[in-house]
């Protein structure tokens, strides 16, 4: 299963690494504990009869194992990461100084009010910059991930519906260019989804939503811009139909990196909208940190906003956090234990303040440029999706495949051994075996470069015609080889169990049977 | 038996004897590739032509099976769930996702025969 033809399973310096039940040395350990001197045991029945399994390892063999394995990641921090709507930019390390600032790192929740002031301050200062990057009323900080603050906005949305006598709605509209939570999300709030179509040139169809629009309809969900990469271009219109029948607007607001400086959201008519700090504000996020989607508020939907916020009053700050005593009755109530992800809001703020309004609208404007860019250079071998230019991130079909017998599957496969993480595929699924790419701002031309060689080579090679069985070999450089991805979900096997253990101990390897 | 009618969403019907088997058809599976997930409606369950009525997951995506026909699930395939396999391997015969009542028979009509779909089917190759 091992990618190298060597003694010991070892590519070079890319060690070989069993797990670490499977290096289990009983007699090894990486402390010493004095006897527990004798004690009358209380556990009855309830004692262990049998130990309980731990892997018995000396101290450098440990740090070994994790060294190794983490050096198998793949990371933002290790090379280009293209993976479409996921926004891997780069994480400024001077916002991981500020987040370590003893002052922020190691107070908690619960201390008295009057000893986290400048805690209080950075969410309250961060709450000002979204509400005025976005044009919005107001905002509710605490939604602790995406599509958290879907949901945040959609229960703002019920309650404005109930409060005016309107809770028989009860059918929100997504488009099919809409990311793959906000149905989810819907759903969870209580509503039934229906789809609206995507045109051929990939924005919502603008007359099948209007059509659409009956006195049942609650909210319209759009992403803006869209899951294909493309800006909405009716939204203005599409707001104004969706406010006339009645019914709010949501837009999700993942690919908000594309607009941050350039586009005013509440002159779009926007009644709720999530931020995604991990992705626009920069945190390690995806496996590396937490993430944060605080939601933007028009003024008919602020009211609603959940406890717990800041209330700032003459320098001073405190924090709203029951309805109807300190933060009015129409709060819908809470959804997190305490103020949200903090240590994100100080990373977003550093990152905020570090760019400064220059910087963010640059920010934008290099992540349009960089994605358009890939989109012309790739366009050589490739099939753009959909005509024209492209918002943060470009998406190309699979028809310059077509009788290759080449996947777009294998294409992503080949990737890895160039050394690249692979783009998103098969995503969006309007595009019919779609490569979606979003190569963030942060990247140079030359790595830029580098990956579309690697890609347009690829392209090249596959349209040979006789190149299906190569393609179907990759990747040959990692540390696996292709990995049956249909078993893994068909017959997942989710956790280690050890085999029968060899008579005389359990010191021997016990390779699971599975495997 | 009678003749299979299909839907533009890719599931194929057939009526037997009084009820309806429906599935995904043969080009359908071939789209979606390896199918890892399948779950089937309950008996009992009351469909709405055009309304979504299974699930069927495979490496690549996630998808809606839609009821071509107003009714009532008379039964899921049971073996479905546990060997979503058969989809890829027979999905128009051993691979049905379920049973269902014919609330309006008239619905057929509306329905592609064989020759139909295979038109749509080498529009959407074009």
């Amino acid at each position: 299963m091992t990618a190298a033809d060597t003694t010991t399973g070892n590519a070079g310096l890319a060690i070989e690494q069993a797990l670490i039940f499977e290096q289990n040395t009983d007699s090894a350990t990486g402390v010493d504990l004095a006897p527990v001197p004798h004690t009358r045991r209380k556990l009855g029945a309830l004692e262990r009869k049998a130990p309980i399994g731990l892997p018995g390892m000396a101290e450098p063999e440990v740090v070994r194992h994790y060294t190794r394995l983490s050096q198998k990641n793949y990371s933002i921090d290790t090379g280009f990461y293209p993976l479409g709507s996921c926004t891997m930019k780069h994480n400024p390390r001077l916002n991981e100084k500020m987040a370590r600032l003893p002052g922020f790192a190691e107070i908690h929740p619960f201390q008295p009010v009057a000893t986290v002031q400048g805690a209080l301050e950075v969410t309250d200062q961060l709450a000002k910059w979204l509400t005025a990057l976005t044009g919005m009323a107001g905002v509710a900080m605490s939604p602790a991930a995406g599509a958290h603050g879907e949901l945040c906005g959609l229960l703002c949305i019920r309650s404005a519906h109930e409060a005016k006598g309107q809770g028989h709605r009860r059918i929100v509209l997504v488009p099919e260019s809409a990311h793959g939570t906000n149905p989810a999300t819907a759903t969870l709030a209580g509503y039934q989804v229906e789809s609206i179509p995507a045109t051929a040139s990939g924005h919502v169809d603008f007359a099948a939503l209007k059509a659409r629009l009956r006195n049942d309809v609650a909210a319209v969900m759009i992403t803006n811009p869209n899951t294909c990469g493309l800006f909405e271009t009716e939204c203005i219109e599409i707001a104004a139909a969706v406010h006339a029948a009645g019914a709010y607007f949501y837009m999700d607001g993942a690919n908000f990196n594309a607009l941050v400086g350039r586009v005013r959201i509440a002159d779009l008519g926007v009644d709720a909208m999530h931020i995604n700090l991990h992705k626009t504000f920069s945190q390690p996020h995806g496996g590396g940190g937490p993430g944060a989607g605080p939601t933007v508020l028009s003024a008919a939907l602020a009211d609603f906003a959940p406890v717990p916020f800041v209330v700032a009053n003459a320098g001073a700050y405190g924090v709203a956090e029951h309805v109807g005593r300190d933060a009015g009755k129409a709060a819908f109530g809470r959804m997190k234990g305490f103020q949200g992800q903090f240590g994100v809001y100080v990373r977003s703020l550093s990152y905020i303040l570090a760019l400064g309004i220059d910087g963010l609208r640059q920010a934008s404007g290099d992540a349009v440029l960089n994605a358009n860019y890939l989109r012309a250079k790739l366009s050589a071998e490739l099939t753009p999706a959909f005509p024209g230019l492209c918002m943060h991130e470009v998406v190309f079909d699979d028809t310059w495949l077509k009788g290759t017998g080449v996947a777009t599957l294998d294409i992503a496969k080949a990737l890895i051994d160039e050394g690249f993480h692979p783009m998103t595929m098969y995503f969006p699924l309007v595009v019919h075996g779609a490569l979606l790419m979003e190569p963030t701002e942060t990247e140079s031309k030359a790595t830029l470069d580098q990956f579309a060689a690697a890609l347009l080579a690829l392209a090249r090679r596959a349209k040979r015609g006789d190149q299906a069985e190569w393609f179907k070999a990759a990747p040959r450089l990692a540390p696996r080889r292709r990995l049956d991805e249909t078993k893994a979900a068909r017959k997942p096997v989710l956790r280690w169990r050890p085999v029968e253990s060899h008579a005389g101990g359990n010191g021997g390897t016990a390779r699971q049977a599975a495997e | 038996m009678s003749q299979l009618r299909f839907t533009k969403d890719h599931e194929w019907i057939r009526v037997d004897g009084g009820v309806a088997v429906v599935g995904i058809t043969d080009y359908a599976q071939s789209q979606l590739g390896d199918i890892v997930f399948v779950e089937v409606p309950a008996k009992g369950k009351a469909l709405k032509a055009g309304g979504e009525a299974a699930v069927v997951e495979s490496v690549k995506a996630a998808s809606e099976v839609y009821a071509p026909i107003t009714g009532e699930v008379v039964e899921g395939n049971v073996a479905l769930p546990d060997a979503p396999e058969t989809v890829n391997q027979d999905a128009q015969g051993a691979g049905w996702f379920f049973k269902m009542t014919l609330g309006s028979p008239s619905e057929l009509d509306g329905l592609m025969d064989q020759a139909a779909y295979d038109k749509y089917l080498a529009e959407l190759k074009a």
